[in-house]
């Protein structure tokens, strides 16, 4: 569905990606495991556009999009949930989640759509008129995931979904994550709690200052003795 | 008392005015985060293209108005693809010199074109006055039509910015860009249109002020330009109520020191206010206080 070919990307003089190449099978929950600083966050935004490649190919099905603008790619349904959680914060919770329809025009899908993120996150129906800036860590996590699903993606880009959330949320969020999967969206989850990453995923790589050192299905890595020493914790 | 009321009239007046140029320069500050120093001389190419029509043409003061704005926000649009499109992604000090070299380009070029001198605008408008609840102090007409027509397009501007989808489009991108582009929204299309209403704003204000003060030549831009920039600023810049708030709030203040005797000193009260605004809330009276995000 996605592969990323030997591709280089500058950013602000740093070479932060080197050589990159992975692949994301259609139907599966791939993530890539990495430090601070790795690359993992600079792969997901050139591969939504948002940063431009010096050289390298990102094939998508079959079309190389590495030219394409941000809003181009959303349209073909890849849909990235950044890092950090921007949300837009004086904008009420259901603003932010129709933005999240912005290229669509369907108005009574958009609706059902919208009625279905809701019953994913019930919360968030509680909260639809709040802004979201008063919205806990965790809610807001569940308020980009669900507003990422609003454009109707078949391939979603989470970058760091656990971050700075207390482990009874991570948990949550998880299992929205593979519920997500099951109704037919591949994922590719950006992480560096490694352990919750790959008790989820079907495959996994790891990244190292910009480049793939390391790559398999889940379950080796999660044995692989040097994935345990330098990501597990022993 | 009636001198009150009568100041407090004309200070609308005025504050009107700085409310509508102000609009264009915090919007444009909120989408690109640029102050747009051409923004000034935008409104007084609106008050001559106001001028050509009803004195050449001559068409009434509404279909002037509307076809000015129109014309205004076209301008906008093409400085800011020509000018600022390029700048877009180099130093801020660097975007804000182009504004300046913009400003001057259109403060110059209007003055090739029409000549130095200062022109008269015609009568368009009924010239009656009313007077005020029994009372000696007099509205002029005009004073009427031009807080009417400014209520009229913040209205429609507030029901443009919350209510139709390009609107949501234009505030998601001052809140968060990388996130709104994340959304699939046309950056490129969403600073057009910011750039398109606000040049509009600051056309319908070169065409008050030329009806209302009646005399308008090519540097009159630069300093209501500035003021309106220092109303933006009092209200927080990149807050829209806060811009309607500080053009008001600098035209009645204005009025007030004209008043009192003071007109010499009215220009450095503006200035007084911007730099005590700047010590004591550098974000402006509505700014919200969050750090930059990181």
């Amino acid at each position: 569905m996605l592969e990323l070919k030997n591709l280089n990307v500058f950013y602000g003089g740093i070479h932060a990606l080197k050589d990159v190449s992975f692949k994301v099978n259609s139907g599966e929950i791939v993530t890539l495991i990495g430090s601070n600083g790795a690359g993992k966050t600079t792969s997901l935004r050139t591969i939504s556009g948002l940063e431009k490649a010096k050289s390298g190919e990102i094939i998508y099905e079959g079309q190389d999009i590495l030219k394409k603008s941000a809003s181009e790619i959303v349209k073909m349904g890849i849909s990235h949930v950044p890092e950090g959680r921007r949300v837009f914060s004086t904008m009420s919770v259901l603003e932010n989640i129709e933005l999240g329809a912005y290229t669509r025009n369907d108005k009574d899908q958009i609706k059902k759509d919208i009625k279905h993120v809701f019953e994913l996150f019930p919360i968030l129906y509680e909260r639809r008129s709040q802004n979201a800036i008063n919205l806990s860590g965790g809610e807001q996590q569940m308020l980009v995931t669900g507003r990422a699903l609003l454009s109707r993606p078949k391939l979603l880009l989470l970058d760091e979904p656990s971050m700075g959330l207390a482990p009874i949320i991570v948990n949550e969020i998880f299992e929205i994550i593979k519920n997500i999967n099951k109704e037919g969206t591949t994922v590719l989850l950006v992480e560096q709690n490694a352990k919750m990453a790959l008790q989820s995923a079907d495959r996994a790589y790891i990244i190292t200052n910009g480049k793939i050192e390391l790559e398999g299905t889940a379950a080796e890595l999660l044995d692989n003795d040097l994935v345990k020493k330098a990501y597990l914790g022993g | 008392m009636e001198q009150i009321i009568q100041q407090m009239v004309n200070g609308v007046s005025l504050g009107s005015i700085y409310a509508l140029i102000a609009l264009g320069y915090t919007m444009v500050y909120g989408i690109i985060k640029l102050i747009n120093f051409a923004h000034g001389d935008i409104y007084m190419v609106g008050a001559y293209i106001g001028f050509f029509l009803t004195t050449y043409l001559s068409i009434g003061f509404f279909p002037a108005l509307i076809l000015s704005m129109i014309i205004c926000s076209l301008l906008g649009v093409i400085i800011e693809k020509v000018a600022y499109k390029p700048m877009r992604n180099s130093t801020r000090i660097a975007a804000l010199i182009t504004a300046i070299s913009v400003s001057l380009f259109l403060q110059y070029g209007m003055m090739y074109f029409v000549g130095p001198e200062t022109r008269t605008y015609p009568n368009i408008l009924p010239n009656s006055q009313i007077k005020l609840f029994g009372t000696e102090a007099v509205i002029d007409i005009k004073n009427i039509y031009i807080l009417v027509v400014t209520i009229v397009l913040m209205v429609l501007l507030q029901y443009v910015i919350y209510r139709t989808k390009t609107g949501k489009a234009m505030r998601a991108v001052a809140l968060d860009r990388d996130a709104s582009e994340l959304m699939g929204i046309d950056m490129n299309k969403t600073i057009s249109y910011t750039f398109a209403i606000g040049s509009a704003l600051a056309g319908a204000a070169g065409v008050l002020v030329g009806t209302y003060y009646n005399t308008i030549n090519p540097l009159m831009g630069a300093v209501p330009g500035l003021k309106a920039f220092i109303a933006a600023v009092i209200g927080g810049i990149g807050y829209i109520p806060g811009a309607v708030f500080g053009g008001f709030f600098l035209g009645i203040t204005e009025t007030t020191v004209s008043a009192f005797g003071g007109s010499l000193y009215k220009d450095a009260v503006a200035f007084a206010i911007l730099i005590v605004v700047l010590l004591v809330r550098p974000n402006g009276i509505f700014g919200s206080n969050t750090k930059e995000k990181v």
